[in-house]
């Protein structure tokens, strides 16, 4: 079947199997590779990507139905950004909350652990810490431990509490 | 320079948040071009006599290009650990001992086309008894491996005996067995290579932890020379000690890819990760505490029975490293331990954040609880009249340990003020009084912990400095490059290492590159793995940062046309000058240009070497809420206190203690592989396996503390796997403490709802309608 996407501005027109999923479309097909596939229950949301500005789980979306349809993937946050604002060096606020807060070690969570925040602050601007939490619930991360990641969406959200909870 | 020491945003982040890591499957690399994928096919049975494998269904199915099974390999098989004669090949060829076990395998011009291939290969097991219980396995008439007679791997120290024993003549002895159950490391990458022959060399892609063992093992494999391997280890996904050994699935790739004339990449699910990569802990404790009604203890044994899984491996020597730090942070006379290695089938047991240590602090923090229930005192202040006091110079422990340096009291004291540990008792009382179904649990653990384990070791790193190659950075720029072969996934290595070469140099932070993960650009490494990257890996970087800097001191020597002994480098200005005339000074750009013209570029190498570890340790305090009805547990606080020496970058620092403290709260409360009674894993999808997710934890509060050891220049200890250590005994002992009044003793880890609510039914306090 063909099927023709926009993903990041562009629209990519290609040749698919029906049971091809979204997450394989975009990683194999469209080369971009910054989506990672992380388990195979849609239990991860390593995959999660913006479809018409709203998270989903690309291994959850046949490529099929993706047709038609506007994707962001992480290689395309930036450029929502600098859209906005005019500067070609700019990171998305949330990519550069995840910066400032240590919100990613290995990384391998961190595109979807990304676009999910991205949606998540889109339909919830001020969130608690609780609705952060719950929010990313979906979204499964070894190594952080989740506390930088909730600080960071915090943080992108103007959210953070002042006060860092270390003491000497 | 004072960057040592500061919060310094990671250098890995730009591209890791733009446009995402290349892990080992989004590898794109001429080499690899014409790549056939492979799909391994497991064993659908725990143990059972293979009669037939039938591969012509599968060889007919769309771009299929080979299957092979065991019969075809002709590679050496991989002794057992500790028992040669416990012998795995890399495809079961005619017994299987785990569900999961590769057996064969396909080769397909698309994944896709594999996994459908996979399922039309016909296997006909002949089945025989199971062994999933590590404690049946000692004495059970079924033999993994019938030609070795026995499924005890191996035995360290002497095995506890009927009889009297060290505990015998102390007023009160608490004895218990303990579970410290089996769990996955999840890396959130699964396991993934890729291998191609070019001109005779043997180049490989691994996500691994350890690039240069990865090239060393395959050279020995393959007969072929180390010089003709070329590993990379691109961005790995997290490794968690699990991706320290080698899988039979990536040793087995070179030998498909001369087989087939083509290189071969393999990527496993996440289902195959469950079934087949080492999993953690699975240790059987018997825990045997004894001392006197004032709170002092005498004596403590742990006997531990580790299951090694199907096949000896790293798994087996964990115990050894639980035996040597069974005496934890305590000053107890008296400490003895052995262990019991035996196979089971089930999936082999390999490292996983902390590797022997968690169990080791487990049980003792565990005992330490059980004990001060017994003679009715408070578990801090137990805690309180058994520490170590402080000490700055070696001591060696009843188990033969030499710990370096430490002040466990001061952690526990740190830990328990910040938790406000008087009020969370009265707080319990209050609830307690007011019969609440929502019961408050408090839970201690102090911990020492043992990094660069067992006995030091060491690590290479180069530095070079080259005239600044981009002009738009001015004419006073230079590029440093440090190679180190510490083998970073995760930990901000190349920020740490940039940070001290930067240091010690005197020069930017953004002028230094670290290299790493690749075999052919770094001569040698030991990976990273055990919490020993910075204090062996640091110290390597350190080391060769000093020797290019007594290089350039010659080459300024000639410049300022001085003695070299009248020449000083001044870290803080980053140039060379003449003692005493400052003004008289050459920059790096100087120096390292005339280097080249010299035709002697700036670069110096260093193999660091220590031979003793170092001994990390600290302080928890967790707290928990129950509901006693329901048998829910939440985790609303954890406190903790972990002193690692002097501190790099606390950025990285407490992000590794946030990632610790997740996993160790995790195995508290509901982490845990299990398996039906034939063996069929029950956990073995993330819908089934609960890894803890954000909604589960709370964010934590770290208290610092720093207490740096003699053992190396920095003064570092590992910070990596303290979280874990401390985290899983204060959450555990928080849950018992809930449910101490009534009656609860204890509960075998994880904590999970339904155990929680039969602890509290069997102790009859309560009625099943819970009113």
């Amino acid at each position: 079947m063909n099927i023709t996407l926009s993903v990041n501005g562009e629209e990519r027109s290609t040749d698919v199997e029906p049971r091809r999923l979204l997450v394989h479309h975009l990683r194999d097909d469209l080369g971009l590779t910054g989506t990672n596939i992380g388990c195979d229950t849609s239990s991860c949301g390593a995959c999660t990507v913006l479809m018409d500005g709203e998270s989903v789980k690309s291994c959850t979306i046949l490529a099929v139905q993706a047709d038609g349809h506007e994707f962001i993937t992480i290689e395309g946050l930036a450029a929502t950004a600098r859209r906005d604002n005019g500067d070609p060096g700019a990171l998305h606020p949330m990519q550069q909350a995840f910066h400032e807060q240590h919100g990613l070690q290995c990384g391998f969570c961190t595109p979807g652990m990304v676009m999910a925040a991205v949606s998540l602050l889109k339909e919830n601007p001020h969130p608690s810490e609780a609705d952060v939490r719950l929010g990313l619930e979906g979204n499964l991360c070894r190594c952080t431990g989740y506390h930088n990641i909730v600080r960071s969406v915090l943080a992108a959200a103007g959210e953070l509490p002042e006060s860092e909870e270390v003491r000497a | 320079m004072a960057i040592l020491g500061s919060r310094v945003l990671r250098v890995e982040d730009p591209r890791l948040l733009t446009v995402g890591g290349t892990y080992c499957a989004d590898v794109r690399d001429r080499r690899l071009d014409g790549a056939v994928h492979a799909t391994y096919v497991r064993s659908s049975v725990a143990h059972a006599r293979v009669t037939s494998v039938d591969v012509a269904a599968a060889r007919i199915l769309p771009g299929v290009v080979d299957v092979v099974t065991g019969a075809d390999i002709d590679l050496a098989p991989m002794p057992g650990w500790f028992n040669p004669g416990m012998v795995r090949t890399h495809l079961a060829c005619d017994r299987v001992r785990f569900v999961g076990e590769p057996l064969a395998v396909v080769l397909t011009e698309h994944p896709d086309q594999g996994e459908d291939a996979a399922e039309a290969v016909a296997v006909d097991y002949e089945q025989l008894p199971t062994l999933t219980d590590p404690m049946a396995a000692l004495t059970s008439e079924v033999k993994l491996f019938p030609e070795v007679g026995t499924n005890l791997v191996c035995e360290f120290g002497e095995p506890a005996h009927a009889g009297p024993d060290a505990l015998d003549g102390c007023e009160v002895v608490v004895r218990r067995r303990l579970v410290n159950q089996r769990v996955a490391a999840c890396p959130l990458e699964v396991r993934s290579s890729a291998a191609a022959w070019v001109d005779g060399r043997l180049h490989v892609w691994c996500s691994t932890q350890n690039p240069h063992a990865v090239r060393d093992a395959l050279a020995s494999l393959y007969v072929v020379d180390a010089g003709d391997v070329a590993v990379v280890a691109p961005d790995v996904g997290g490794g968690f000690g699990a991706k320290i050994d080698l899988h039979p699935e990536d040793l087995l790739l070179p030998w498909l890819a001369r087989r087939c004339g083509r290189p071969v990449r393999w990527v496993e699910s996440r289902s195959e990760n469950l079934l087949a990569m080492v999993q953690g802990r699975a240790q059987v404790h018997d825990v045997a505490i004894g001392g006197r009604r004032d709170g002092t203890i005498e004596a403590y044994r742990l006997s531990i029975v580790q299951d090694a899984g199907a096949y000896p491996g790293m798994g087996v020597y964990l115990p050894m490293l639980t035996r040597s730090m069974a005496a934890g942070t305590y000053a107890i006379p008296v400490v003895e331990a052995d262990a019991r290695a035996v196979v089971t089938t089930t999936p082999p047991v390999g490292a996983y954040r902390g590797a022997g240590r968690p169990e080791a602090t487990a049980a003792i923090e565990r005992a330490v609880d059980l004990f001060s229930a017994e003679v009715a005192m408070d578990p801090a202040e137990v805690r309180r009249r058994n520490l170590l006091p402080r000490f700055d110079e070696p001591l060696t422990t009843p188990t033969g340990e030499t710990y370096d340096c430490g002040d466990y009291p001061a952690a526990l004291e740190r830990v328990l003020a910040a938790a406000g540990y008087d009020e969370l008792r009265a707080e319990q009382r209050r609830r307690r009084e007011q019969d609440a179904t929502l019961a408050l649990g408090i839970g201690v653990s102090t911990y020492v912990e043992v990094t660069a384990a067992p006995s030091g070791g060491s690590e290479f790193a180069r530095v070079e400095v080259r005239p600044g190659l981009d002009t738009g950075a001015g004419i006073d720029s230079v590029d440093i490059v440090v190679a180190t072969g510490s083998s970073p996934h995760g930990q901000g290595l190349a920020t740490a290492f940039a940070m001290l070469a930067a240091d010690e140099l005197g020069v930017a932070l953004e002028r230094v590159r670290v290299l790493h993960g690749d075999t052919d650009a770094v001569p040698r490494g030991s990976g990273t793995m055990g919490s020993r990257s910075v204090q062996l890996g640091g110290s390597a970087v350190r080391g060769a940062a000093l020797g290019v800097i007594q290089q350039a001191r010659k080459v300024a020597a000639d410049l300022l046309e001085a003695a070299v002994d009248d020449v000083v480098h001044d870290a803080a200005a980053g140039t060379f000058q003449v003692s005493g005339t400052p003004a008289v000074a050459r920059t790096w750009a100087e120096v390292a240009a005339a280097a080249e013209r010299d035709g002697k570029p700036l670069a110096a190498d260093h193999d660091f070497q220590v031979s003793r570890p170092t001994y990390p340790f600290g302080a928890h305090v967790a707290v928990v809420e129950v509901d006693t009805e329901t048998g829910d547990v939440r985790l609303v606080r954890l406190v903790a206190c972990d002193d690692a020496g002097r501190i790099l970058n606390p950025l990285l620092a407490h992000g590794q203690r946030h990632g610790g403290l997740a996993q160790g709260a995790a195995q508290a409360l509901y982490e845990q592989v299990a398996f039906d009674a034939h063996g069929n894993p029950l956990t073995a999808t993330f819908a089934d396996y609960p890894i803890v997710s954000a909604a589960e934890l709370p964010s934590f509060e770290l208290v610092d503390l720093e207490t740096p050891t003699r053992v190396n220049a920095l003064g570092a200890k590992g910070i990596g796997e303290s979280g874990t250590i401390g985290s899983t005994p204060a959450v555990h002992n928080a849950v018992c403490d809930a449910l101490a009044h009534l009656g609860v003793r204890h509960i075998d880890m994880p904590c999970t709802p339904a155990r929680v609510w039969r602890a509290i039914r069997e102790t009859g306090r309560m009625s099943t309608s819970g009113s």
